[in-house]
């Protein structure tokens, strides 16, 4: 039991541990924000897409079919194997030049885009026909009812499952780890390597938790704001 | 106007989902100012014709044509079609996430250019008239069933449409809420706004109503003045349905 506490949680190695998992874990905030930010735009777009109406749009269609079912299905450490060793190891010019922290966000938002991509796609497919059908009788235009009826009435209702895949995105953060970025995970490493001390493993899961707890009381008070605003009150 | 004088012609129209045919050829014409009640049983074909007549549904056979311009050969825009027609509908469709004022100034402003002080103040007119102006920022669902419905009505006013489709709009409202919704199609009415409506209310249609139609499985069985269809109408099933209703108390 000794020997347990000393190796995870021993004071000393706290505070020695924390200012260099610290300086690993900018790194994963860098990640996870970037990547967010882009998984949001690229996995609504291809949601609009696959929602696309008419045979026209088939080949969209498929396409962002494909992508979602090939990027849902691969582990993220092989795509971040792939982008981190082997393109540049194509020597192919801009693509193969990018820095390993670049090819961290390309590896977290292809995956991840695939999951919020169904997210949404969830969302969009639960607003009922009727809400279409209301907005086009007014003469909205197919995108404008997306804009201004659809879209806000999906989004609200994905917000607590897109709350879940971003948590599940800030701790794959730690995976890019594997192509040579020091993130927090690495620094940990480190830490243990120069130290024989697990400690800077346990700073780590508290840096990653005390990340994910504010983010999810923000979003529970958000929809509590928004019941309050539009639902009925019950008497 | 079209060539033959009235506002909306239906000739032929067809309409099949899947095996089961739900119009079958039918003819009605609708003038200008006029008013025309579609009674019938459910599943007799009411609600797909309106939606027939602002291009919700596509036809298989037939022609359509409103304010002199043929809607079924697929050369329309429907986005300019529909603006100057509104429909009500069964079940309201307000949008929730948006206030009772937000849901009659989004069409005005996204499809017909309004700024948005131009919109507020023709809803704040059209709530006025609707005696809702104190709700215009509550969100529907604060709303009760008749109050939502009447929303709906102005959503669809606020298009400043040349004709008005009202889909079974008091069939979902709790009978002391029928009254207020069918107070305010009267004032319509009396407006000269052109309408068509599928009703369940017989003593309304009958009201209200220049001409009656009576559909039983998808055909236009008979059509006259409502004195005539509900006082003598001609066909079986016309006396039968109607013996039905007054069994169940709605006339």
């Amino acid at each position: 039991m000794g020997k347990f506490l000393h190796a995870f949680f021993s004071p000393l190695g706290f505070r020695r541990a924390v200012p260099q998992v610290w300086d690993g874990f900018q790194t994963n905030i860098k990640l996870m924000v970037i990547a967010e930010l882009l998984v949001l735009f690229f996995a609504l777009l291809v949601a609009i897409v696959r929602g696309l109406p008419g045979r026209g749009a088939f080949p969209l269609r498929a396409l962002a079919i494909g992508y979602t079912d090939f990027f849902r299905g691969t582990p993220l450490i092989l795509v971040a194997y792939v982008w981190g060793f082997g393109i540049p190891a194509l020597h192919a010019g801009f693509i193969s030049n990018r820095s390993l922290f670049q090819y961290g966000i390309i590896a977290l938002t292809l995956v991840y885009t695939a999951y919020v991509t169904e997210v949404y796609r969830a969302g969009i497919e639960s607003v009922h026909p009727s809400q279409r059908m209301a907005a086009r009788s007014l003469g909205l235009t197919y995108a404008q009812t997306l804009r201004h009826v659809v879209l806000p009435q999906a989004i609200r209702r994905v917000v607590p499952p897109l709350l879940n895949d971003f948590i599940g995105l800030q701790k794959d953060t730690a995976i890019i780890t594997v192509i040579g970025v020091t993130e927090a995970l690495a620094q940990a490493g480190f830490y243990s390597n120069d130290f024989f001390l697990y400690t800077g493993y346990t700073v780590a899961a508290v840096f990653f938790v005390i990340l994910t707890i504010p983010f999810a009381r923000f979003t529970d008070r958000l929809i509590k704001e928004r019941e309050r605003r539009e639902r009925a009150q019950l008497v | 106007m079209s060539a033959d004088g009235h506002f909306v012609t239906l000739a032929g129209v067809t309409k099949r989902f899947d095996e089961l045919t739900v119009l079958r050829e039918i003819d009605l014409s609708v003038d200008l100012h006029q008013v025309v009640c579609l009674i019938g049983a459910s599943g007799s074909g009411k609600s797909t014709l309106l939606r027939c007549v602002n291009c919700l549904e596509t036809v298989d056979a037939g022609t359509i044509v409103v304010d002199g311009q043929t809607i079924t050969n697929g050369s329309i825009d429907v986005n300019t079609l529909r603006r100057k027609i509104g429909i009500v509908f069964q079940a309201f469709n307000l949008f929730p996430h948006m206030t009772v004022m937000q849901n009659i100034t989004l069409a005005p402003r996204k499809t017909r250019g309004l700024s948005k002080g131009e919109a507020r103040t023709q809803a704040r007119d059209l709530l006025t008239r609707i005696g809702l102006l104190d709700k215009a920022d509550e969100y529907p669902d604060r709303l009760s069933g008749g109050q939502q419905q009447r929303v709906a009505i102005a959503r669809a006013l606020a298009m400043s449409p040349k004709l008005m489709l009202l889909d079974e709009i008091t069939s979902a409202l709790d009978p002391q809420l029928v009254s207020e919704v069918l107070n305010l199609i009267r004032e319509l009415a009396n407006t000269g706004m052109t309408m068509i409506i599928a009703a369940h209310e017989m003593g309304f249609a009958h009201e209200v109503g220049d001409k009656v139609c009576f559909l039983d499985a998808g055909v236009i069985l008979e059509e006259g003045p409502p004195e005539q269809i509900f006082s003598s109408p001609r066909e079986e099933r016309t006396r039968q349905f109607l013996a039905r209703i007054i069994e169940a108390g709605r006339l």
